[in-house]
């Protein structure tokens, strides 16, 4: 294919790079400089996608982040990106795009049918008709339009690129470099402030690049590239490109969006993807210029309509004709540019002007030049479907309510322009409350809340004299008070173009017995109707107008289209702009990659891994491992081809026949200290402690204020005034963050310390019948029979020269001890213990073997101390002291709580004893009753019980006490799982608790 | 000055725990446990400085626009 629409010279494409790139299947060619649009358009590729709702053809309209249509699905090197705007993707070797939101291709696109539907789908339609019936919502509704709407497709696999964070501090943040940006930052450069200089896009000059000014004797342009290679070799100064601010914060804080690798075919070794930066300054200068604004007009979505602006940017920038026959239809001095432009590529276009008899020294040149100008006529309907063929237009009368004779104007593209809205979405996010200056007909930045100025056309100033004096002003002014400094800038000399004011003029009528589409928001496929519609179904507010319709809710963010938007509902309401109000504006600015927000905390990156000192033998020996919170903890040790539950089952039973241990480093460990412990203790704990001796261990269970459990746990006296206490690992943290609160909020009279041990010490489980053989062995100088060492004793050993503590409690329902050991050793401890263990058939056993055991036992865990249930719900109200208060009795009192019926923990077996209870599954009475099916309880944990060799489970069950021996059923929806089941006591195994004191 | 990252939010400074041991009404025992205002602009509150020296802390700041006026330390009695 040949670039037919490229003129032969000129744009600031490198036009010595040919590069090659697919579209929807088909190769083209385009030069290095060039954006996806810009060849695509040089290719006289117009029509690139379909509408969102009723899937109409859809072209280019803008040449920047303003571009409602031109939303690509990206492929590089591998990966696939949805919504990339093509007016901002940079050309590389090899890229490949296609169309979104059309199927089966976009010049056949069945949703299309939709737009010969319209009168069925106007505003509000899917909140009217898909709500009835209901049946048919998920059925049918939902499926199609999910098929139908939507843009283009995330990938579903792992993304590979890198994506960085970085943080930075500044005395000015700039955001834009245009003519106000560089000279503002200039002057603060030149005063010693701390500079960084932001541009969106890959060249800097904003609209330098394509206006016709000249500043200090030279072009804008060459006047722009010289101080920025001023300010790059400035050491004080950081300018970057392709780089989006997006978000304005509280304290200054600003975020940005930097494309490191975007417009290569592969990101380089080492680099990320995009960068993301957090930007503290001091000031913010905003000037992020203007976006031009269209007029409303009859099928004025059709490809080849597109902004006035964008024609000259694609011609001056890109050396690209949007169109050769071409329509400028303008309300201001600005259509004259691109008219003048064209011009001086021999290419005649028609302008119609709006105004009946505009005067200014641009219109004079246009008119020297010989372009054809038709004052009050304006396009009332642009023709042609996948692309413009010709204009209805028409003369307006001077109020702009009726028009005259229809007439027909071949053109192959109409170029429109609306005057221009200032980019005030920074200054709004940052709390600046805007102003409606009935000059321009726009919203400005008004009183500012933070250290923010906007400069230039951002602030609705359109000429370059008065933004470069302002700017440089203001740059100079800003600096001083931060770097004491005063050096003289002087300001260049500018000749620039007067304009005469622009028609307050955006919408056009209707003609007689026409009813075209008028739009508003080209994304989105908003009309003038649907607001009318949206008004006359009554609402009002501006933000209710803008749900119902989806006005400038689509990713373009309605940039521009929501002065249009609000020009209408001011018109209909009889109101003015100001008193309507905008929506308001929220970060981000544009669209970013989620890639970038996330940056590099993906993965194994997104939260520390915690290991015990043990780990690396687990995993010489096949543990499988488990997230335990941030820990790994081995779930189980694999045999041959095991299974999780072959393994699980093998290691439960040798604990209860055997002997077993297990790493239970990751326990939380908090040293209890100080004279007042045991009274601090009393207040934690549910049960009484003031009278535990030294050397003895206790079970506590804390609760919250609001009286549901928090935690539970043994704590033992380790000498008169130093308590050692256990926490489970998941509420570690937080036990010992509770703890705090009361130690330096609620009673900093007692004098208590409190201190994590978790890592100090290295634990581990020795449970089952031969576990006192085996500690035997590991501890011959020490005493541990049944009455040196009693159940919940602690003594101290030594572990063949290494000290340990060693506990006799038990999570598994065995004879069973703990032997803690300072954490260096913990190694060497294990080590020792499966060395002689091994006359005992010791194995070491995971959390899948540990969970088996607890649960059959009936001992809650996570699982049942939840956040949701109170002491008695797990059978713990034993453990609740009646003779003093303690944190949360008081809650324990309400209603609820004391019911005669209240949930309490059971045991559930399945009646075939075969099936398996999934975790969740819900209780019910009646398996077959009409839905929804009251629900009596729930699954809290499942295990297969190696002891009675048939499935078990917990459960949490309403009026528990009263249930055992009910036959009920389990349903798990998910699972698609119907079980009968019975109700059992949930201490399965060994009930009277004999074993552990044996 | 030390990145927020570092602190953990713990709720309304100025509720106080009833005294241990003593009987309170079930009004004034909901009023500690649940009864909360939420009061736009000024608010006295807890922070603990969690991934730091682990102090609890009582800081007054506008729940509006975030700015923070004063801390004060736990114990400290507030004018």
């Amino acid at each position: 294919m040949t670039q037919s629409y490229r003129i032969e010279t000129g744009g600031l494409i490198n036009r010595n790079k040919k590069i090659s790139f697919k579209f929807n299947g088909v190769t083209y060619f385009g030069y290095e400089g060039d954006t996806l649009a810009s060849a695509l358009l040089a290719n006289g590729v117009h029509l690139v996608g379909r509408s969102f709702k009723y899937h109409r053809p859809r072209g280019f309209f803008g040449a920047g982040v303003d571009e409602p249509y031109a939303v690509v699905q990206l492929y590089r090197n591998g990966e696939t990106e949805p919504n990339i705007k093509a007016t901002e993707q940079e050309l590389f070797e090899g890229l490949e795009a296609s169309s979104v939101n059309c199927w089966p291709s976009v010049n056949f696109d069945i949703g299309a049918i939709n737009n010969f539907l319209k009168i069925f789908l106007p505003a509000g339609f899917y909140y009217k008709t898909f709500m009835w019936p209901k049946s048919f919502w998920y059925k049918i509704y939902e499926p199609f339009i999910r098929k139908a709407a939507g843009l283009g497709v995330a990938s579903t696999k792992h993304d590979k690129e890198r994506y960085e964070h970085k943080y930075e501090y500044c005395d000015f943040l700039i955001v834009g470099s245009g003519p106000s940006g560089l000279a503002s930052a200039y002057s603060a450069a030149k005063n010693g402030a701390k500079v960084i200089l932001a541009e969106d896009k890959p060249r800097y000059g904003g609209s330098l690049l394509t206006s016709d000014v000249n500043i200090g004797n030279q072009s804008g342009k060459d006047w722009a590239d010289g101080i920025i290679s001023e300010l790059k070799e400035m050491p004080n100064v950081s300018v970057k490109n392709r780089s989006q601010v997006f978000g304005y914060y509280d304290h200054n804080m600003l975020v940005m969006s930097e494309k490191v690798s975007d417009h290569l075919p592969k990101t380089k070794k080492y680099h990320p993807n995009k960068r993301l930066w957090y930007i503290r300054a001091k000031e913010v200068l905003i000037s992020s210029g203007s976006i031009e604004r269209p007029i409303v007009f009859g099928n004025n979505d059709t490809p080849g309509v597109m902004l006035s602006s964008a024609a000259k940017e694609y011609l001056k920038v890109y050396g690209v004709l949007v169109g050769k026959k071409p329509l400028v239809f303008t309300n201001n001095d600005s259509g004259y540019e691109t008219a003048i432009e064209f011009k001086k590529h021999g290419v005649d276009s028609i302008v119609l002007d709006s105004r009946s008899n505009p005067q200014s020294e641009i219109i004079d040149e246009a008119k020297n030049l010989g372009i054809n100008i038709k004052n009050s006529y304006v396009v009332v309907a642009a023709q042609g479907y996948k692309k413009v063929k010709s204009a209805d237009v028409a003369t307006i009368s001077e109020d702009k309510k009726t028009l005259g004779k229809i007439e027909n104007i071949i053109c192959d593209c109409i170029c429109v322009s609306g005057f221009w809205t200032p980019t005030i979405h920074l200054a709004s996010q940052s709390g600046n409350k805007t102003k409606f200056n009935e000059e321009i007909d726009a919203f400005v930045p008004g009183v500012s809340k933070q250290n923010e100025s906007t400069l230039g056309a951002a602030n609705g100033v359109f000429t370059l004299e008065e933004t470069l004096k302002t700017s440089f002003d203001k740059g100079k002014e800003l600096s001083k008070k931060i770097t004491e400094k005063d050096n003289e800038v002087s300001i260049p000399n500018v000749v620039e173009k007067k304009y005469s004011k622009h028609d307050k003029f955006w919408c056009v009528p209707l003609p007689k017995g026409k009813n075209y589409k008028r739009f508003l928001d080209f994304q989105n496929d908003v009309a003038v109707s649907d607001v009318e519609i949206a008004l006359r179904e009554g609402y009002r507010s501006i933000e209710h107008v803008k749900r119902y319709t989806t006005l400038g809710m689509a990713t373009d963010q309605g940039k521009t289209s929501n002065l249009n938007g609000l020009q209408l509902v001011s018109e209909i309401e009889n109101k003015v702009v100001p008193s309507v109000g905008h929506t308001t504006f929220r970060p981000p600015y544009t669209p970013i990659s989620i890639g970038a927000i996330v940056g590099r905390e993906v993965g194994k990156h997104s939260k520390p891994t915690r290991k015990s000192p043990i780990h690396n033998w687990h995993e010489e020996h096949n543990a499988v491992f488990v997230d335990a919170g941030v820990w790994l903890r081995p779930r189980y040790y694999k045999k041959g081809n095991e299974t999780l539950f072959e393994a699980s089952k093998r290691e439960a039973k040798n604990v209860r026949t055997n002997v077993g241990v297990c790493d239970v480093t990751t326990l939380g460990k908090i040293d209890v200290k100080g004279p007042d412990a045991a009274e601090f203790l009393n207040r934690v704990y549910t049960n009484a402690w003031l009278k535990l001796p030294v050397g003895k261990a206790r079970y506590g269970v804390m609760l919250r204020e609001d009286g549901v459990v928090m935690d539970d746990g043994t704590t033992t006296r380790i000498s008169e005034n130093h308590y050692h206490m256990t926490t489970t690992t998941a509420q570690a943290a937080n036990v010992l963050s509770h703890l705090e609160y009361y130690l330096q909020l609620v009673w900093p009279e007692l004098n208590v310390n409190v201190v994590s041990t978790t890592e100090q010490w290295a634990g581990a489980a020795i449970a089952g019948p031969k576990s006192r053989d085996l500690l035997k062995k590991l501890f011959p100088k020490t005493d541990v029979s049944n009455e040196g060492l009693p159940f919940m004793g602690y003594v101290e050993g030594d572990l063949f020269g290494v000290k340990a503590r060693i506990f006799r409690i038990s999570f598994s329902g065995e004879l069973a001890y703990e032997v803690n050991v300072e954490s260096d050793n913990g190694r060497f401890m294990w080590e020792k213990i499966i060395e002689l263990g091994e006359e005992f058939q010791i194995q070491p056993y995971g959390t899948e073997a540990l969970s088996t055991l607890r649960i059959e036992m009936g001992h809650v865990a996570g699982s049942e101390l939840d956040g949701r249930t109170i002491p008695y719900d797990n059978a713990l109200e034993g453990l609740l002291s009646k003779k003093k208060d303690f944190i949360g009795k008081r809650s324990l009192r309400r209603t609820a709580f004391v019911a005669e019926d209240r949930q309490r923990i059971v045991g559930v077996v399945p009646l075939d004893k075969k099936t398996s209870i999934p975790e969740g599954s819900h209780l019910v009475k009646d398996a077959s009753a009409p839905l929804p099916n009251k629900k009596l309880g729930h699954i809290s944990a499942s295990c297969w019980s190696v002891e009675h060799d048939n499935p078990f489970s917990l459960a949490i069950l309403k009026d528990g006490k009263n249930m055992i021996g009910e036959k009920l059923f389990v349903m798990s929806p998910l699972k698609n799982k119907v079980i009968p089941v019975e109700i059992v006591s949930s201490h399965y195994v060994d009930p009277k608790g004999e074993r552990v004191r044996s | 000055m030390r990145s927020q990252n570092e602190f953990s939010y713990g709720g309304d400074a100025t509720v106080k725990r009833p005294e241990i041991n003593k009987e309170v009404t079930d009004q004034e025992w909901d009023n500690f446990v649940y009864n909360r205002v939420s009061p736009r602009g000024k608010h006295l509150e807890l922070w603990q400085h969690l991934s730091g020296c682990r102090q609890w802390i009582k800081v007054e700041r506008d729940t509006a626009t975030h700015e923070i006026f004063n801390t004060y330390k736990a114990n400290e009695e507030i004018a």
